[in-house]
């Protein structure tokens, strides 16, 4: 393959990034938008044909005479070599998942470029100050995040792992005179440098171990053979360093299940698992737009994508998965409750992001070879997908209606369907969605999930199906307060709310339509674990989907009996459990609990401490000695009056003592 | 006029000097100090383009371009030059420096005395880093140091005479360590009966100081260098030092002067008494250790912008140490490239700190608050500086850390898996701590201080960087730039002189 492609598609959101950046506040808003919306969509386009390309082309680089798909390495430049084989180069990538996501970052991201045109200017038409700045923070996201899914080894990956996080700061703080949005990104970026610290120090392990960064080398999986023989490096000193009895043991667990828990937790902080979710609901002060992209499609399923890129690696050590499944599952359940009792409709969709991206964890933490081929693998990367539409959908849905009424909670809201009903529809189609109902496409990806977890246990499963009635419960919940309940005020003339300008219409629509039928691509001929194709209708458990759709109706018929018009029962819930409500209401104090240790704690007993040490007892010290010096000298000074008799007087007894001294000594 | 090209660079620095002292106005004053700069910075680059194209045509000396001159005969002190790869790459950044410092004092007070100073001061720095002889090396260290005392005194603000004695005395106090190893190194420069040298090649090859007086002289010259690169706990003089001193020399001092330190450390230290290096380097390793995550916590709850930095100094000065004590191939390359990485952002963030409280007169950042929105660009250049700090993928920052990160964990699991001691790998892995700990100081400050709402209604009339201040910037913000984009030209420049070969003591391990 041409590296031509390729390298265009990470260089044309770097070159806008540069060129918005620097001669941004030259140009016209218009322009800027234009530039930053045609410069997307000529990625997406190259992206589509590359990854087509990939798919499609039977190309032997590509897919093996059995059928097996291959990763296909398009170039790679050394960049930093540390030693002989241990070299940060800076490639591309082509396999099933990093074409995927080529596809799905470049598709929401052109979505969301496309869709800022209208959000970013206010109802007469005047455009959001520093317009330019977002479009060039937009294009250096997106040259980050697609530099992130297809680097060929791992450190590539963390340094775009970086410029994600960099990029994500600097969205979310776009309101930078607006304090709560300024303390949110600083929270983001600061909470997932904590969770870099473990990624980094388990690359750090790793390739120690494996001496080599490269993901070829770590995780390549040999046609035809066993499963467990994955040739790690091609170092033979190292090539069985973590295989059979030798495997090099760190207190009680094998180094290997070190590294990649440790590197699971840089995972953790992008994908806002649990205990380092507290960022994501904040991050919501950033545009509503930029929620969509980075906080619910693409940057926020990196950690899923890196588990997916290493699971090979994973699936050695059975300990790191369980470990993935574990955080996965209290994630996902923690962040359904807390959704159910939030007012913002921002954080409600926060929370089901989170919720949503345990789901794609859990699925990839309890997928194994024997169990139904890996399904659990595909059903993540396949969630992975019809996630990113939906949830895109429903924040950029979230964000027509924030910028017709001014507001983020739906008690400003309520019975808007029949103002805004392109909105209301396409809303709808999301919540479908993601509730699972047959024929949307989450209801597809979220019953392999199911399936995938009945391997792993009836608990998984039962635990999870309930997390997928909760995930319906409350969507619906959210549905009827903006769309139903009651009619909230009068509301007409002209500052009756009303849909908004094509510009985000259009985007609502093509996503409600993807959404509608991406259950329907034949995704398992495209990704599974290990490239061999996938028949996804031979592993289809009609009982599962039987059971995950009862549920998701039942809770749907919940919600409706509960918020579709103005009645006592939600408040009768409230007050029939006020403690499990103040809990989810309030997070389950996890926000309060960080600000303890950051400030009470990092601050009040380590920073503090250490500064009134250094100014006091350190710099006292070199203080002290000048002082003692100044004093001694002060103290003798005396002694060199200038006075003659003074002297003489000194010599004298100086004499005198010396020949006392001389005549004791002979004497 | 002269064969060898080295000795432009304190040719070059000393006819400027007679330049300012005929100088009548300011615009000559500038007109001197940029075009010598200007100058200084192009002989860099062409020492640097000519160094490159003698390795690649093979030549393997240690130090190119070597030259002596004989100065006082009976006891063989001598002007010998000489440069290697590092050597280059700090002349280089000495010189940028010293053309951003030069435009940063675009408008300073008593603006004659002020150069000649800072160019005496900077004829210190050039000479010491293209010498290779003990005794004329302390002697342009010496000539670095004493103009600091009155370029503070006299320009500085702030509580400037107890600054400015302070920082003179410990480092010379530093000095005195340091000359007694020097003259210690020289008297067991060569076996019984041999011609006793000051000449550091000819000494590491007689190889011949005894273990005994290694144990002895090592900890001498590397305290008393250390006490330049703000080794904990001797780093006092660097808070309240920066913090009175005017921009220029703020920036010449944490940007350069502080690199002699490091430099001084492995190239007379550690390079001739490579047994001690070995045995001892624990010590220092616990104390540089420490200075890189105290100095981080201690910058977190600083309130004046030059003692938060001047706190970062610390800690990713104490990074630049901690890294050449692994005594590891890469990670000593990372320390050099920190050097480069730290030298340039720091001056950056001094150079920006100066052009702010020229305007806002304060420098707390309570005070403040908003500046993003009145002076834009020299905000936007304080985020890039901060994100350099913080270690963003694409800045210098990154590249410097990591290659030390690597290179320490390295040495860590070796050293572990030997059985020699987990005391490398525990303090690697308290090292990477500092990039959680860096990000929040920085991010504090630019929150506070560029974000938010506007503090302060006055600051609404302020105006933003004049083109000198914006030259100034540009070209540092380029050179970190050019640093984390392109490591791997800095890396191979480095990598050179550490090898087994010429330091033994990396064949050791």
């Amino acid at each position: 393959m041409e590296a031509t492609i390729p390298v265009l598609i990470l260089a044309i959101p770097l070159f806008m990034f540069l060129l918005l950046g620097l001669l941004g506040n030259k140009m016209s808003h218009k322009l800027a938008g234009i530039l930053g919306t045609a410069g997307m969509g000529v990625t997406l386009v190259l992206a589509y044909i590359t990854a087509f390309t990939y798919f499609f082309s039977g190309s032997a680089d590509f897919i093996s005479e059995t059928g097996q798909r291959l990763q296909y390495v398009v170039f790679n430049v050394d960049w930093l070599q540390f030693y002989e084989n241990l070299v940060i180069r800076l490639g591309f990538l082509l396999d099933p998942i990093s074409a995927l996501l080529l596809v799905v970052i470049t598709t929401i991201s052109f979505m969301v470029h496309l869709y800022s045109n209208g959000y970013m200017r206010d109802h007469h038409g005047v455009w959001e100050k520093g317009f330019q700045r977002f479009y060039a923070f937009l294009s250096l996201f997106s040259f980050s995040m697609l530099g992130l899914v297809v680097a060929t080894n791992i450190f590539q990956m963390y340094i775009f792992w970086e410029l994600v996080g960099a990029s994500s700061y600097l969205l979310i703080g776009f309101y930078y005179t607006k304090p709560s949005a300024v303390s949110a990104s600083k929270k983001a970026f600061i909470v997932t440098r904590f969770a870099d610290l473990g990624f980094l120090i388990g690359i750090l392990v790793l390739s120690y171990y494996t001496g080599t960064f490269n993901f070829t080398d770590l995780t390549s999986v040999p046609a035809g053979e066993n499963i467990y023989s994955i040739s790690l490096t091609t170092s033979e000193h190292i090539k069985n360093v973590f295989a059979g009895s030798a495997a090099p043991m760190f207190m009680g667990a094998s180094v290997l299940t070190w590294a990649l828990v440790l590197i699971f937790m840089g995972g953790m902080g992008k994908s806002a698992m649990m205990p380092l979710h507290i960022w994501l609901p904040d991050a919501m002060e950033g545009p509503t737009p930029v929620s969509a992209l980075i906080h619910a499609a693409t940057m926020v399923v990196a950690g899923v994508y890196l588990v997916a890129r290493l699971f090979p690696l994973y699936l050695m050590e059975e300990a790191s998965l369980n470990i993935i499944t574990v955080v996965g599952a209290i994630t996902a359940l923690y962040a359904a409750m807390v959704a159910c009792t939030q007012v913002d409709i921002k954080r409600v969709l926060a929370f089901s992001t989170i919720s949503q991206i345990a789901f794609m964890m859990v699925s990839l933490g309890v997928a194994r070879p024997e169990f139904h081929e890996g399904l659990g693998y595909m059903a993540s990367m396949f969630h992975l997908f019809t996630h990113a539409m939906f949830k895109a959908l429903l924040f950029l849905g979230a964000g027509a209606l924030i910028h017709a009424i001014g507001s983020n909670d739906y008690t400003d809201m309520h019975g808007l369907r029949k103002y805004m009903p392109v909105t209301h529809i396409t809303f709808l189609i999301g919540c479908l969605a993601i509730a699972g109902i047959i024929p949307f496409s989450g209801f597809f990806s979220k019953d392999e999930i199911l399936s995938s977890c009945l391997g792993n246990g009836w608990v998984a499963y039962i635990w999870m199906s309930f997390v997928a009635g909760l995930t319906a419960f409350y969507m619906f919940r959210l549905y009827y307060l903006i769309f139903w309940w009651k009619e909230h005020k009068v509301r007409e003339g002209h500052h009756a709310p009303h849909d908004q300008p094509w510009t985000m219409t259009v985007p609502l629509v093509i996503l409600a339509a993807v959404s509608v039928v991406a259950g329907f691509v034949p995704f398992g001929n495209l990704v599974s674990w290990n490239g061999e194709p996938y028949d996804f209708m031979a592993h289809f458990d009609w009982n599962v989907a039987a059971v995950s759709l009862l549920v998701a109706v039942l809770a749907i018929a919940l919600a409706t009996k509960m918020y579709i018009k103005e009645n006592p029962l939600p408040a009768k819930m409230k007050n029939a459990l006020p403690n499990l409500w103040r809990w989810c209401h309030h997070r389950f104090y996890w926000d309060e609990l960080y600000i303890f240790i950051t400030h009470k704690i990092i601050f009040g007993c380590v920073s503090r401490p250490i500064a009134w040490f250094d100014r006091h007892i350190i710099d006292g010290t070199m203080d002290g000695f000048a002082y003692i010096t100044n004093k001694a000298s002060y103290a003798i000074r005396g002694l060199q009056s200038g006075n003659i008799q003074m002297y003489v007087w000194v010599y004298l007894i100086g004499a005198l003592l010396l020949g006392t001294i001389a005549a004791v000594c002979l004497i | 006029m002269f064969s060898n090209i080295l000795i432009y660079f304190v040719v070059i620095p000393l006819l400027m000097l007679a330049g300012l002292a005929l100088c009548r106005n300011i615009k000559q004053i500038r007109t001197v100090a940029v075009v010598g700069s200007l100058a200084l910075t192009g002989l860099s680059v062409y020492l640097l383009m000519d160094y490159l194209a003698l390795r690649a045509a093979g030549e393997t000396a240690q130090m190119l371009y070597t030259d002596s001159w004989s100065w006082f005969a009976p006891l063989n002190i001598n002007l010998s030059v000489g440069v290697d790869g590092i050597s280059v790459a700090m002349l280089l950044l000495s010189s940028i420096i010293l053309l951003t410092g030069s435009f940063a004092s675009w408008k300073i007070d008593q603006p004659k005395e002020f150069f000649l100073w800072l160019v005496l001061l900077s004829t210190g720095v050039f000479g010491f880093f293209i010498s290779i002889d003990l005794f004329t090396m302390f002697m342009f260290y010496e000539v670095a140091l004493i103009p600091m005392y009155l370029l503070i005194g006299v320009w500085g603000s702030g509580n400037k005479n107890y600054s400015a004695m302070k920082l003179t005395l410990m480092l010379m106090g530093g000095s005195a360590f340091l000359m007694l190893g020097l003259i210690g190194i020289y008297y067991h420069s060569a076996p019984e009966g041999g011609q006793l040298t000051w000449n550091i090649l000819e000494i590491a090859q007689n190889n011949s100081i005894e273990k005994g007086w290694q144990y002895f002289l090592f900890p001498m010259t590397f305290v008393g260098f250390g006490v330049l690169g703000a080794m904990f706990p001797f780093h006092t003089w660097s808070p309240d030092g920066h913090a009175s001193a005017p921009t220029a020399v703020s920036m010449l001092h944490a940007g350069v002067l502080m690199k002699l330190g490091g430099y001084g450390c492995f190239r007379v230290a550690i390079y001739l008494m490579p047994t001690a290096a070995n045995d001892l380097a624990w010590i220092f390793l616990i104390l540089t250790g420490i200075s890189v995550v105290y100095g981080a916590f201690s910058a977190c709850v600083q309130t004046d912008l030059k003692y938060i930095n001047a706190y970062s100094s610390v800690s990713h000065c104490g990074l630049v140490l901690f890294a050449i004590l692994m005594l590891n191939t890469t990670a000593m390359t990372g320390a050099i490239m920190q050097m480069l990485s730290h030298g340039l952002m720091t001056a950056l963030f001094f150079a920006l700190i100066g052009m702010i409280y020229g305007r806002t007169h304060t420098r707390d950042i309570r005070m403040m608050g908003g500046l993003m929105k009145i002076m834009p660009f020299l905000a936007v250049c304080y985020v890039i500086a901060g994100m350099a700090s913080l270690g963003l993928p694409g800045l210098s920052g990154f590249v410097a850390e990591m290659t030390i990160f690597v290179g320490s964990f390295e040495q860590g699991m070796a050293d572990y898996l030997n059985g020699t001691g987990s005391l490398r790998l525990v303090f690697t892995i308290i090292a990477c701590c500092s990039i959680v700990i860096t990000a929040v100081y920085i991010l504090r400050v630019v929150g506070k201080l560029l974000l938010g709402p506007v503090q302060d209604e006055h600051h609404l009339q302020l105006t933003d960087a004049t083109w000198w201040e914006r030259t100034s910037t540009v070209t540092l913000i380029l050179c970190v730039a050019a640093i984390g984009c392109f490591p791997n030209f800095f890396a191979d420049l480095i990598k050179f002189t550490f090898s087994p070969e010429i330091f033994t003591v990396l064949g050791m391990n």
